[in-house]
């Protein structure tokens, strides 16, 4: 089982790693996002010291969103997933690999950049670590609930538009927790409380949502 | 009766179609009765309040509101899971058949609850913990139903809503306690309904009476769409043929 968990992974990065724009597309529209916001708000830093990890916490969500789609899509439309379905590994544990496979593509590379985005905002130094730790918990987090989203959406029409109409309430309280640990550092609270609930957010996603998921797969290739 | 009762006798559209009928009129009169009843108690018996003037008044249709549209997620949910567990065609229709009914209460708390926050608070919103969550439940009731009307085949649209459903049904206590810690970490608590001050005991009344007529519409209201999506569905057998023929 676990050899099965490796091999999926190590395919789905492999492929990732073959159409690397597909990565990189996802990583700039972060940072392009992130830069939007002082050229609407204004450049006054002490604003954009406050909104900074609102800003890249949001920005964050939406570029998650944006490659949820690609997660199920392509084996879908070359029958791979049939084949994952009908095979004897549980769908469980193949949903949970492809997660972890796409959160290392969509996910991983905007925890690395987010200090620097941080940087730009004029946010203080020593809590750039908060930051992308609570990025490095949260984001995860928001890979397996999309991950039931983009299941029981695969193959509709208007699948994008509907995807984020499904999924972004969902992420509703990893944003507060996520946005407010940094916050709460800024404010000398300490985020280590906002740091643990993102944990118990994880293991509670990660223990259910794959199976949630790989039933909603099931109902979407009947 | 002897203790043998076949509970599945109206898990089959066929036999639910007539009761539903029965039902649905005797709720919807019982609604009106309830509704009017609960207005006059609100409108004309309930003292003013003291300190909140006449605007207290929409409180009569606010609460119930408020009340039903969580409880109606929760029943939908409940239908949607057993569709799912029991594989019976009934109880994704009733699910279906309730989602409209919940958004319009939702949406209903939060428009009465803004025009009375105008007059009371001074503002027409504020990201109060309560209203923050009832418009997340308001987005879920929407996801439920958009996912639905996205699928073309029922059975699937049936499954996939159910199992979004249930995963809404998890996250609603995440969702509302995570915004109520992130309300109070951000503005401190600006107004507490919980720490208003005891109600007059008609209030109470005037409100359980709306409370009892509300929700008896919602099953008079979820009762008659599901009559519609069980004919909707069953047009190619015979009894539904033979409806729209007597009826036509």
């Amino acid at each position: 089982m676990l050899a099965a968990f490796r091999c999926v992974i190590h395919r789905d990065l492999l492929l990732a790693a073959r159409r690397s724009s597909d990565v990189l597309t996802v990583l700039l529209f972060f940072v392009i996002v992130v830069s939007l916001f002082p050229l609407g708000v204004g450049p006054d830093p002490a604003l954009l010291r406050t909104i900074a990890p609102g800003v890249i916490w949001v920005a964050a969500l939406l570029a998650s969103m944006l490659a949820l789609q690609r997660m199920f899509a392509s084996d879908h439309a070359d029958g791979t997933l049939e084949q994952m379905l009908l095979g004897a590994t549980p769908l469980g544990m193949t949903v949970a690999a492809k997660v972890f496979a796409h959160w290392v593509i969509s996910g991983l590379p905007l925890v690395l950049i987010s200090p620097v985005l941080a940087l730009q905002f004029d946010f203080p130094q020593e809590f750039l670590g908060v930051l992308a730790l609570s990025l490095a918990l949260g984001t995860p987090v928001l890979s397996l609930i999309g991950a039931i989203g983009a299941a029981l959406t695969l193959g509709l029409r208007g699948g994008g538009a509907l995807l984020s109409l499904l999924v972004l309430p969902l992420y509703v309280p990893v944003l507060i927790i996520g946005a407010g640990a940094a916050e709460a550092a800024v404010s000398g609270l300490g985020g280590k409380a906002q740091l643990l609930l993102l944990g118990a957010l994880l293991a509670f996603a990660g223990a259910f949502a794959p199976w949630a998921a790989a039933a909603a797969l099931r109902i979407s290739s009947e | 009766m002897s203790g043998n009762i076949n509970w599945f006798k109206y898990s089959s559209p066929q036999t639910f179609f007539p009761l539903a009928g029965r039902l649905a009129s005797w709720f919807g009169t019982l609604a009106a009765i309830a509704c009017a009843a609960g207005l006059y108690l609100g409108f004309f018996v309930a003292p003013t309040d003291a300190q909140q003037g006449e605007a207290y008044r929409i409180i009569f249709i606010h609460v119930p509101a408020a009340w039903m549209s969580m409880f109606l997620y929760l029943v939908m949910a409940f239908w949607a899971g057993l569709g799912l567990a029991f594989n019976t065609r009934l109880s994704g229709m009733m699910a279906s058949a309730i989602a409209p009914t919940g958004a319009l209460f939702t949406f209903l708390a939060l428009w009465t609850g803004s025009l009375w926050g105008k007059p009371t608070w001074g503002t027409w919103w504020v990201w109060d913990a309560r209203l923050t969550s009832e418009l997340i439940l308001l987005f879920l009731y929407f996801g439920f139903m958009a996912l639905q009307a996205a699928i073309d085949d029922p059975r699937r649209a049936d499954k996939a809503g159910a199992v979004l459903a249930l995963v809404g049904v998890v996250n609603i206590p995440i969702i509302y306690f995570s915004v109520k810690w992130w309300n109070t970490l951000h503005q401190g608590a600006s107004v507490s309904l919980t720490k208003a001050p005891t109600m007059a005991a008609t209030m109470l009344t005037g409100m359980a009476v709306m409370a009892f007529g509300f929700w008896f519409y919602s099953i008079a209201a979820a009762l008659m769409r599901a009559r519609c999506i069980m004919l909707e569905r069953e047009r190619a057998s015979d009894w539904a043929a033979d409806y729209a023929r007597g009826s036509a």
